[in-house]
């Protein structure tokens, strides 16, 4: 385990990783889909971040991806309870159901 | 082996099998399918993490998210009964603008890489900044007042959830 790899791996890495999740948001039609992919988007800039701390031998890198991850649990927690909520009320959780602002 | 090193086998065998569970995740039908082919993604960033030699954050990543916020998902989708392919065909026109929506997106971030310096990671193997030793120390000295403000929005998470998702009381 001596030879390196180059960051710009990592940064290809991360992006293709990334813009999968931003498809995926803007693709699918499930709330609970859109949800992982907000997670895999979420995953890919700690992946990028760890890689910069590791680079630069910065712990600090590390420990915002763990408040990242803090963050990410809360904001599951409270995006699914919405997500249950919505189907209480609408018997679906298909996005293109929810137009009630519209019009 | 063809001129590569172990590490950077790894490295390549891991991407590739990120990306396309990452992608398995968006193009599968069946939700309960996203959700697990999600949890492989994550056991190929955490070992990223691993070959990173952030061992905390690793074993951290699968704990949180394969073992807490999937189950979760498994458990809300479970709830409402939605094992089964329930979603529509979806008009073609929103997808292709996506998908050439995020094929520019692509394009950028990648041409911007161009010509950029090669900055290894050299310290593989030798760095000690990812164990549970050095991350400890620097969390509860440099980084203690975020640490407690991450713990009261935890518990501001979970009262909200509770708030919402219960039922109104008559």
């Amino acid at each position: 385990m001596i030879n390196g790899i180059s960051i710009n791996y990592y940064l290809l890495l991360s992006a293709v990783l990334f813009i999968i999740g931003a498809v995926g948001v803007m693709a699918r039609r499930n709330s609970i889909i859109i949800f992982m992919c907000i997670e895999l988007m979420l995953n890919a800039v700690n992946l990028l971040l760890v890689a910069f701390s590791t680079l630069h031998g910065d712990a600090s890198g590390q420990v915002f991806v763990f408040f990242i991850m803090a963050v990410a649990a809360a904001e599951v927690a409270v995006g699914l309870a919405i997500l249950s909520m919505i189907y209480r009320n609408v018997k679906s959780i298909d996005t293109d159901l929810l137009s009630n602002l519209k019009n | 082996m063809l001129g590569y090193t172990i590490t950077q086998w790894i490295f390549g065998i891991l991407s590739f099998l990120a990306i396309m569970f990452a992608l398995m995740v968006v193009f599968s039908r069946n939700p309960v399918n996203s959700v697990l082919y999600l949890v492989m993604t994550f056991f190929c960033i955490a070992g990223h993490y691993l070959l990173m030699n952030a061992q905390f954050l690793a074993i951290v990543h699968i704990v949180v998210y394969a073992g807490a916020i999937m189950v979760l998902f498994l458990f809300v989708i479970m709830l409402m009964n939605l094992n089964h392919d329930t979603e529509p065909k979806s008009k073609w026109l929103p997808k292709t603008i996506a998908i050439i929506a995020g094929g520019m997106m692509l394009f950028v971030l990648v041409g911007s890489l161009k010509g950029t310096e090669q900055l290894n990671l050299s310290s593989y193997g030798a760095s000690q900044i990812g164990t549970v030793k050095n991350l400890g120390k620097v969390l509860f000295s440099e980084f203690l007042f975020p640490f407690e403000i991450a713990s009261i929005l935890l518990l501001a998470a979970m009262v909200g959830a509770i708030m919402i998702g219960k039922r109104e009381i008559k």
